[in-house]
């Protein structure tokens, strides 16, 4: 069965994400556009993920539960897991290898924590579009120990992207990369991966529209991952 | 030694909007691994770079470095160089290489 997906999508959590990507603005505007399967990926950590998954709960919307890894080479790796339990073991490695620099919200913006009442309970006052001391194999390691799938972020950008920094994707075992909307398709299709195209949407209005598909023979997250890691 | 006094020796050219341009420099950092010059970059600072993206403009902020010098005839994108005119940050260029630059600029500071 063919399923509708945005799988990279920014909360109020990201520094660079807007204030509007509350957990159940997310969730509602997901549901509006008829999309079956979301992941919310906020920069090196999960703190927003309790609430949107709890928003989404009896509603037809699937939330696979991710975060997105800045490696130590400054390359943003996509991780899916397919429980919260599994996301929050690997964001606790991901945080005890912080290079823990101050947030200035008037230089990066804020870093809400939400509830699933869309009201701010925290600020995440470390800086989370850092680099983690992890290297890229690291982080794959890190990833799949927590029954994650690793992948690639935006390849085809010019920056945060595992060509843009090191030249190349290292042959260690990546199954599916990512591309981002103004990706030119064709240039990647001969590589030998799984690809998929995600929004990187920070603002509500760039979750993506019921456009790009994946093939599953559930509607699960298990069932999803288990697809990406090939 | 000010910016201005650098784009002189140098021959760089002004990205910017060249507000500040008699602001001191002091010392020199180089580096590409943004997180990198975020913890390490001192004020004043000239930061020799070949990034080219927006995020450029939000660490110079942070840092509070002089100016951004932007070698090997690296062009900024265009929202990098809008937001460092909102923000007041000085973006140079030179075609030389990040070494050639920083040995020129080492016999100046």
């Amino acid at each position: 069965m063919n399923f509708y997906y945005d799988l990279h999508i920014h909360s109020a959590l990201s520094p660079c994400g807007d204030i509007d990507m509350t957990p159940n603005n997310i969730v509602n505007m997901s549901v509006l556009k008829g999309l079956d399967f979301i992941a919310v990926t906020d920069h090196n950590s999960i703190l927003n993920l309790p609430a949107i998954m709890e928003c989404a709960q009896n509603t037809s919307l699937t939330v696979i539960p991710g975060m997105e890894i800045e490696t130590s080479e400054e390359v943003h790796i996509l991780s899916l897991f397919p429980s919260i339990d599994d996301a929050f073991k690997a964001y606790e490695t991901v945080k005890n290898n912080s290079m823990n620099i101050k947030n200035k919200p008037e230089i990066f913006g804020h870093q809400a924590i939400m509830n699933s009442e869309d009201v701010i309970v925290d600020f995440e006052s470390t800086l989370l579009v850092t680099a983690t001391k992890l290297s890229i194999e690291q982080v794959k390691k890190l990833i799949e120990c927590n029954n994650g799938v690793a992948i690639p972020a935006h390849i085809d950008r010019n920056s945060y992207s595992i060509i843009s920094n090191l030249g190349t994707i290292p042959d260690i075992g990546f199954k599916t990369i990512e591309l981002s909307k103004t990706a030119d398709i064709t240039q990647y299709n001969n590589l030998g991966f799984n690809i998929i195209i995600n929004s990187d949407a920070h603002y509500l209005e760039d979750i993506f529209e019921p456009v790009n598909t994946i093939n599953l023979e559930e509607k699960s997250a298990e069932c999803l991952i288990s697809h990406l890691k090939g | 030694m000010n910016i201005s006094d650098i784009i002189k020796e140098l021959d760089l050219t002004v990205v910017t909007d060249g507000c500040d341009l008699n602001r001191k420099v002091d010392g020199c950092y180089i580096g590409d691994l943004l997180s990198w010059v975020m913890s390490n970059a001192q004020a004043d600072n000239a930061w020799l770079t070949i990034m080219s993206n927006i995020n450029i403009v939000a660490v110079a902020t942070l840092t509070d470095v002089s100016c951004i010098i932007l070698c090997e005839d690296v062009s900024p994108d265009e929202d990098c160089v809008e937001k460092a005119n909102t923000q007041g940050i000085t973006i140079l260029k030179t075609p030389l290489s990040v070494f050639e630059t920083a040995v020129k600029l080492g016999n100046l500071l």
